[in-house]
């Protein structure tokens, strides 16, 4: 019997061989084959900090700070560590009250845990600052931390710098350098150079124990990678020009861009209302952001120069009368009939009283019933059996002067405009339900044309380059390197009209626009400006100014582009501004001061200082 | 001859001596790389656990010659005088000690603990082995004279009370599951001494019972318990005794699965939570009830196959695994040193409790052969439990890995218990004499 029961050994020692078997089996399965549990213990060890590079500042052309960076603090909590801290007082500087403070609170315990810190509030004011400086021994758990941000020095240029926000969460997901939280360019060269200025980001890894304190670098920073600064960009503009600019368009809604036509450097490029951007940034930037977001009438944020899309109006004139001489069918003695309108379609469009006209004076006088018969001449012209190859030979030619197309400038959100296409007025009118008369307009720049402020800068500097334009840019070196700006900007895009002598003709109205024209309140002593009125449509309301121009005549120094919304005829408003812009720019100072004086003070959107209108 | 008898450690048993030595080598390894840190590295710095498990494994040493010095004879006389003593000082500690972390089960000295309960287990081993070596439960079940089952499993039942005593003391007074529950270890003694297989069987089944009527629908198992129970006539002699114990062991059955919401109801919340996590059962927060678990697979999963290296795991040094340095002890080695190193230990543990089975089965009396199998039964219960507990395999139980775990207690409770062992099979020639 007890031989029996001593077999009973091999029972139990079988067992416990067996449990043993079994373990080995799991930890081989937890150890080897499941990888899940290595990753688990990386999160749980592991800290990737991030090292933020200084973002890149911006320069203008002449070396004047247009961005920089400026410490800014922010008010860190570690809710753990807010024991007998003086609530109330906090609560004053910062001006919430206590239910405020402790939804903040019990937020940062929600999200980061009550042993790790939370931001309390964000980029404090100097003021603020100073204040909970004083006291900060009373405010136990709370501590500042210093961040970088965005400080405009001048003041100008919020649109065009645009601004940076927190990367948008489809961002963080597509591009794998961004995180949730880290900040991008939203708008203007903010983001249309993001690389350049971004940097490179650093990181640092560093083991944390179990209440996230931090523990070291992880193998003596071996896989450490250390941050690479922002590049600077140098801008294009002319902050002083720019400023003025501003100033000038103070009161109005518009815009104003000048480029050099030599280069295609964008010398100013005002939207108005403008606004300081530092309010985008700091303290009260969610505040302000939805004042100017939700501010539907003057609409602040809108860049204007890049994004408006205007009926060109008369400006457009230009364009035909070049394409009409290289056709052919215009040449610098044509004579049209002008009986106050066109007089083959019953006095329409519409013309004002004006002596007669030939090429020259066309343009002086803005003939609407001389470009009404120039453009059907261009599109019924013999070598097109169809007219509507010969329409699509005008678009073709009018487009090759930068309008209706995207010019590929390094300012985001760019638009188009429009020149109608076959195909649109096909849909509209049917196959056959249009002829050149339908579309008449056209030729003077209304109906379905729109043109962006920045295409009317560009289609001047292609006529003060008599034949081709660069594209317009607004950096012309990223960290002190001309090279590293994308080539095309340095590629000359040429016209379809290539004969100097047709320009040569179209800026000598141009000459007699500003001399004795429509523009001549707008001359100016020295300089020879060429420029063309125009009165953008607006069905909404008054019609708007428009005044493009190049200055001087020979070697052309700057070419201008200007925009004064619901302000009626172009030599009232847009003309004297552009001269001034001319002026100042080539003069550097401005001695017409009684001009400068009125257009300052005018304020067209209250209609304050604003003389009776004369009729032209 | 009697001269070399005298000598300390004559027929001492050297590869049991040279396992537990290096198990408690490795395991002070294993605490000071769990509670290391840069600011304390001096191994002698009393200040911090692997300091003071210094001392404790200095003061094991000296217990270990201290056994082998007395007389194999004294444990035999004295095993319910050492039985009561610690009964008596279990039932005690609630009163008499110190609360230590809401646990009542401590004596404190000073700065030093001591847990009675934890030299209950030698206590009741010894109490037992000397009961059994008197009596063979197999005889019980051929003693079909008695009528009353009480009288005819008398011996059964006065073994079970010895190992059930202190579990219900322990559990009850002291609120101490994990030391408690030991006992149940002490079945394994029991079987190797004649228990009837039956007996185990039915505990097995409950076992079994009692996890399906928590996993599956009780419908189900109702029905199985009736089909089990027809099929079972097709086997059987079909005469009414038989039929009356199949109708028996069915509505025992069923009313286990009935009773099981009832026990499960019954138990403290964190054990419930304990038995669901290991059951998988229902939704386990990975950041409260789960995170122990987790915490502690994670660990030992990150170790890979050869483990991150001495002082390197992150896992044990930044604390995320709660008890490293005792009950989770096992993390450190997984971590540490990886699949071979976890592997070794358990190794060794298991080469240590067959080799005591094997010197147990070379006992001339019951009295050591008992005793050797309740010390086989002990280690391997905890090892079986801790790392189980560690690795997901087993409810989460607070009992050390032996001879691994940081405390002066479970370390010298364990040494004691395996020493007497030493010292009995020592002597085992002289039983005759």
């Amino acid at each position: 019997m007890n031989n029996q029961l001593s077999d009973r050994k091999y029972i139990i020692g079988g067992l416990f061989v067996f449990v043993v078997v079994i373990y080995i089996f799991r930890l081989f399965y937890i150890q080897i084959m499941d990888e899940q549990y290595k990753d688990a213990a990386n999160n749980n060890a592991f800290r990737y900090l991030t090292d933020y590079p200084p973002r890149g500042y911006i320069f203008d052309r002449n070396g004047k700070k247009l961005v920089v960076n400026e410490p800014s603090n922010d008010l860190m909590v570690i809710p753990i560590d807010v024991k007998g801290c003086d609530t109330l007082t906090l609560c004053k500087i910062l001006n919430i009250d206590p239910q405020t403070f402790k939804k903040r609170i019990d937020r940062a315990k929600l999200v980061n845990g009550r042993r790790k810190s939370s931001i309390f509030e964000k980029a404090l004011t100097t003021e603020m600052y100073a204040k909970l400086q004083e006291k900060m021994f009373r405010f136990n758990g709370f501590y500042f931390q210093k961040r970088s941000v965005r400080s405009y020095p001048m003041k100008i240029a919020g649109h065009l710098l645009g601004y940076i926000g927190e990367v948008s969460k489809e961002k963080a997901e597509k591009d794998p350098y961004y995180h949730e939280g880290d900040y991008i360019g939203v708008s203007g060269i903010e983001r249309s150079y993001e690389i350049p200025l971004r940097g490179k980001k650093g990181v640092r890894v560093v083991m944390v124990d179990v209440h996230n304190q931090e523990k070291g670098s992880y193998m003596n920073g071996k896989f450490d990678t250390a941050g690479v600064s922002g590049l600077g960009l140098t801008c294009t503009l002319d902050a002083e020009i720019q400023a003025y600019g501003e100033q000038l368009m103070q009161g109005k809604k518009g815009s104003i861009v000048a480029i050099d036509p030599s280069n295609g450097e964008v010398l100013c490029i005002v939207s108005s209302p403008a606004y300081d951007p530092n309010l985008l940034v700091g303290h009260d930037r969610a505040k302000n952001f939805s004042k100017m977001y939700q501010d539907t009438l003057y609409n602040p944020l809108f860049n204007r120069a890049s994004q408006a899309m205007y009926p060109p109006g008369s400006i457009f004139k230009l364009i035909d009368a070049l394409v009409g001489q290289n056709d052919g069918v215009l040449g610098i003695h044509t004579v049209y009939p002008c009986n106050m309108g066109y007089p083959p379609m019953g006095g329409k469009p519409k013309c004002h009283r004006h002596p007669a006209a030939d090429l020259t004076a066309s343009i002086q006088y803005s003939c609407n019933s001389y470009y009404s018969y120039v453009f059907r001449s261009i599109v019924d012209q013999a070598r097109y059996p169809h007219f509507k190859d010969g329409y699509q030979h005008w678009r073709d030619n009018v487009m090759s002067f930068g309008v209706g197309k995207k010019l590929g400038y390094d300012i985001p959100y760019e638009k188009p405009g429009n020149v109608p296409s076959i195909k649109y007025y096909n849909k509209v009118f049917g196959e056959n339900g249009w002829r050149s008369n339908t579309i008449v307009s056209l030729g003077i720049g209304q109906a379905e044309l729109t043109i962006v402020p920045i295409q009317m800068a560009n289609v001047i500097c292609a006529i003060a380059n008599k034949g081709f334009y660069y594209i317009p840019h607004v950096i012309r070196a990223v960290g002190n390197d001309p090279n590293k700006i994308d080539p095309k900007y340095k590629v000359k895009q040429y016209t379809l009209v290539q004969n100097p002598e047709y320009y040569d003709n179209v800026i000598n109205g141009m000459q007699k626009v500003v001399e004795a024209g429509t523009a001549a309140a707008s001359k100016i002593k020295d300089i020879v400006i060429c420029g063309k009125t125009g009165t953008a449509q607006n069905p909404h309301g008054k019609d708007h100014a428009v005044f493009v121009a190049f200055a001087p005549r020979d070697n052309p120094k700057i070419a201008i582009a200007c925009v004064v919304e619901n302000s009626g005829f172009g030599g009232t408003w847009a003309a004297p501004i552009s001269s001034l812009i001319i002026e100042k720019y080539i003069k550097r100072k401005v001695e017409r001061k009684e001009i400068e004086k009125r257009m300052l003070e005018a304020d067209l959107i209250t209609g304050k200082n604003v003389p009776p209108e004369k009729k032209h | 001859m009697r001269e070399k008898e005298k000598q300390l450690f004559y027929n001492v048993d050297r590869v049991t001596v040279l396992i537990y030595a290096l198990l408690v080598f490795m395991g002070w390894l294993n605490i000071y790389a769990a509670v290391y840190n840069d600011q304390h590295s001096n191994i002698l710095d009393i200040s911090q656990k692997y300091g003071k498990q210094l001392i404790w494994i200095g003061g094991a040493a000296l217990l270990a010659i201290l056994i082998l010095m007395l007389d194999a004879n004294f444990y035999t006389v004295f095993a319910y005088i050492f039985y009561s003593i610690v009964v008596i000082a279990c039932i005690a500690v609630p009163y008499l000690g110190r609360e230590v972390k809401g646990s009542r089960s401590w004596f404190r000295f000073g700065d030093v603990g001591i847990q009675p309960a934890e030299f209950m287990k030698f206590a009741a081993n010894l109490a037992l082995a000397k009961f059994l070596s008197n009596v063979n439960l197999k005889i019980d079940e051929h003693r079909s004279n008695e009528s009353s089952l009480l009288t005819k499993y008398k011996n059964t039942i006065i073994a079970g009370i010895i190992i059930g005593a202190p579990l219900i003391i322990i559990k009850l007074l002291q609120d101490e599951t994990g030391l408690a529950i030991v006992f149940i270890a002490f079945v394994f003694t029991l079987y190797r001494e004649g228990l009837s297989v039956n007996f185990l069987l039915i505990g097995l089944l409950a076992v079994v019972l009692f996890i399906l009527a928590l996993l599956v629908n009780n419908t189900y198992l109702f029905v199985i318990i009736g089909s089990l129970c027809l099929v079972s006539f097709l086997f059987i002699k079909r005469n009414r005794k038989n039929f009356f114990l199949v109708v028996l062991i069915g509505s025992v059955a069923c009313s286990m699965v009935m009773g099981t919401s009832k026990i499960y109801e019954k138990l403290e919340p964190h054990q419930k939570i304990r038995i669901d996590v290991l059951l998988g059962r229902g939704t386990v927060d990975l950041k409260k009830e789960g995170y122990n678990v987790n915490q502690a697979k994670i660990a030992i999963g990150s170790g890979g196959f050869a483990g991150k290296g001495y002082l390197k795991g992150t896992q044990t040094k930044y604390d995320f695994v709660p008890e490293q340095d005792t009950d989770f002890i096992f993390c450190t080695v997984g971590e540490e040193w990886g699949f071979i190193g976890s592997s070794v230990v358990i190794l060794l543990q298991l080469a240590l409790i067959l080799r005591v089975i094997n010197i147990s089965e070379r006992q001339r009396s019951p009295f050591g052969r008992i005793y050797g199998y309740g010390v086989a039964s002990v280690l391997f219960f905890h090892l079986a439990v801790n790392i189980g507990m560690t690795i997901g395999l087993a409810p989460v139980i607070g009992i050390p890995l032996p001879f691994f775990s940081y405390g002066g207690s479970s370390l010298w409770s364990f040494t004691i218990l395996l020493f007497i062992f030493i010292k009995l099979d020592a002597n085992r020639l002289l039983i005759l004499r």
